[in-house]
């Protein structure tokens, strides 16, 4: 059995009408990824190993990346929950934050979606943001590090 | 086929269910909460993700953040463990709504023996013998239950369980007042106020029997295990074979258990436990737990079989990879939960930081547990904090070696109740097999 172009089409309108956005088939050889969205920013999530587990596949999920400010008295930004992090509060609209955006406390900095329930993050402190560390459309744990601001001089 | 396992619990089993897939050649992430960061598993495991606080109620407790834990991470199934949210209809039916395999029944199978009215009339229809009693919602349908129960009976709550939400009635005079007061407490404790009566067992013992479902309708066991030693309704130490059981009645349960999971299309591991009267040699069905159970071990060290691999090969699909004739059991394993906890200060939990722990080893010896040099034993969970587990040919050779087991054992930092186990192994009527539910209780007035 091998995939016909009808066949392709049939797969894309499952996932069109599916919750998923990406889905990677192997059938006798011929490997097909599909991406729902294109355009606008993109929510590139850890593609499945489609090779055996016994090869050596990727490890499962990237690791929250490490800072890189060593600059001392940074304020700590951290994900209250586990969820999706989103810099954005809609694909193609600018992050709600960037490096030199100023932050109050009710400032919200991102959203973390928990199976379609979207939690907005507020910065918490008072500064300017100097990095950012969570990456937009990933999966980002309980505590994991967001931000990091300078304090208000003063 | 699954390939990335995501792991929805901590402590012992946690690490226990990694070891298989690791066997296995299947990934595994491994939710954990902050306090457990650091634990055995999370270094284990092939990913830990921290899903939330400490408390359960905010981490292993939520069944939006597992799913989306698993779906974020690339895991095609969970794996619930015992306890927390191993059966939640919610979690199962959330996996079975996102695509995500749930190593466990289905939902509507934890639904219909989660709810303890709907379990006893399955085993009914089962022709599964149940304690006489039933549903009442008036007074004076309790009191004609009662007079064909007779004294003494039990009130218990609908939604309770574990020993909580029961009520002891001696004389029938005291019904009516003891049901009001166990209808209400059994609103405010479990949300929900219904009740029924039930016969009282003065001289029971709990033995319960392993099941395997494909979800197809066939199902097999894998023996029974007499768990008659119980503090509070905690069980402390469990065997199998039941010690003295009368040979037609080991049959009739273990038939009884196939009967009722097999009704159900029963699919994975579940335990059918039973309680049976001594004084009238009868045995009646008591619930089903639809999930891998912490005495699970002795099963295994006498059947040879992993039960978390069979877990997963029908998770999988693959459904029974066993004939009820391949179940071969092979002489007697007894398991002893190690607790840290203070016997002397009314078994309070003991959490701290174990300075130092060593465990036995040994022929037909097994250790399950998450205790290392410096593993910290946190306030927010149970506190057991591992299985020493005995086999031998027989059970007076798993007895010996799990005496010695017990005596090699070493955790410094934390009580443990490790002096109070070696002392029911050593009681002469635990030694001589087939006490009841009773016999802890009774030691601990002597």
């Amino acid at each position: 059995m091998s995939l016909t172009a009808r066949d392709v089409e049939e797969i894309m309108k499952l996932l069109e009408a599916s919750t998923f956005d990406r889905l990677a088939l192997e059938v006798d050889g011929m490997k097909l990824e599909l991406e729902r969205g294109g355009g606008g920013t993109a929510r590139p999530r850890p593609a499945r190993s489609a090779a055996p587990a016994a090869a050596a596949s990727p490890p499962p999920a990237a690791a929250p990346k490490p800072r890189a400010s060593t600059e001392a008295g940074l304020l700590e930004v951290r994900s209250p929950l586990l969820g999706i992090f989103y810099r954005a509060p809609k694909p193609g609209e600018p992050p709600f934050v960037e490096v030199g955006s100023k932050v109050a406390p009710d400032t919200v900095i991102g959203i973390v979606e928990v199976m379609k329930l979207m939690n907005s993050v507020p910065a918490g402190v008072s500064g300017e943001v100097v990095e950012i560390l969570g990456r937009n459309g990933e999966l980002a744990e309980h505590d994991e590090l967001l931000l990091l601001v300078r304090p208000e001089a003063g | 086929m699954i390939r990335r396992i995501l792991i929805a619990n901590r402590g012992e089993i946690a690490v226990r269910i990694i070891r298989t897939a690791q066997a296995l050649g299947i990934e595994t992430v491994l939710a954990v909460s902050k306090a457990d960061r650091e634990s055995l598993g999370a270094r284990m495991a092939d990913r830990a993700l921290c899903i939330g606080p400490a408390r359960p109620s905010e981490s292993y407790l939520r069944v939006e953040t597992i799913v989306q834990a698993a779906l974020g991470a690339g895991c095609d199934a969970i794996h619930p463990g015992y306890g927390f949210l191993s059966e939640r209809a919610a979690l199962a039916q959330m996996c079975e709504d996102e695509g995500v395999i749930f190593i466990g029944p289905t939902a509507a199978q934890i639904e219909a023996v989660g709810d303890k009215l709907r379990a006893r009339a399955e085993a009914i229809a089962a022709d599964v013998p149940v304690v006489p009693g039933g549903p009442v919602e008036s007074p004076a349908e309790a009191q004609t239950l009662a007079a064909q129960i007779g004294a003494p009976l039990l009130i218990k709550a609908v939604g309770g369980g574990g020993g909580r939400g029961m009520k002891l009635v001696e004389r029938l005079e005291d019904l009516a007042a003891t049901m009001d007061m166990a209808s209400a407490e059994a609103g405010a404790a479990f949300g929900d106020a219904r009740v029924y009566l039930e016969r009282y067992v003065a001289q029971g013992r709990h033995v319960e029997v392993q099941v395997l479902g494909d979800g197809r309708g066939t199902v097999i066991h894998l023996g029974e295990r007499d768990c008659s030693v119980q503090r509070r309704y905690q069980k402390l130490v469990e065997e199998t074979p039941a010690p003295h059981l009368p040979e037609a009645i080991r049959a009739q349960m273990h038939e009884a258990a196939v009967r009722f999971a097999a009704r159900l299309d029963y699919r994975g591991a579940g335990t059918v436990e039973f309680l049976y009267d001594v004084a009238r040699n009868q045995f009646y069905f008591l619930e089903m737990n639809a999930r891998i159970q912490v005495e699970h071990p002795v099963t295994e060290m006498v059947t040879g079989v992993d039960l978390v691999a069979e877990q997963i090969a029908i998770a999988n699909g693959e459904g029974l990879r066993l004939k009820q004739a391949d179940v071969r059991i092979d002489g007697a394993a007894i398991e002893a939960r190690i607790n840290a906890e203070d016997p002397a200060r009314d078994f309070m939990p003991s959490p701290g930081t174990v300075a130092a722990a060593r465990w036995p080893e040994g022929d037909g010896i097994r250790v399950d547990t998450h205790i290392v040099d410096g593993a910290s034993i946190p306030p927010f969970y149970d506190s057991m904090i591992a299985k020493v587990i005995a086999h031998g040919p027989d059970r007076d050779a798993a007895l010996s070696r799990l005496k010695g087991a017990l005596g090699e054992t070493r955790i410094e930092g934390v009580s443990t109740n490790l002096a109070f186990q070696a002392d029911i192994l050593a009681d002469p009527d635990f030694a001589h097999g087939g006490v009841d539910t009773g016999f802890l209780a009774r030691r601990a007035e002597r």
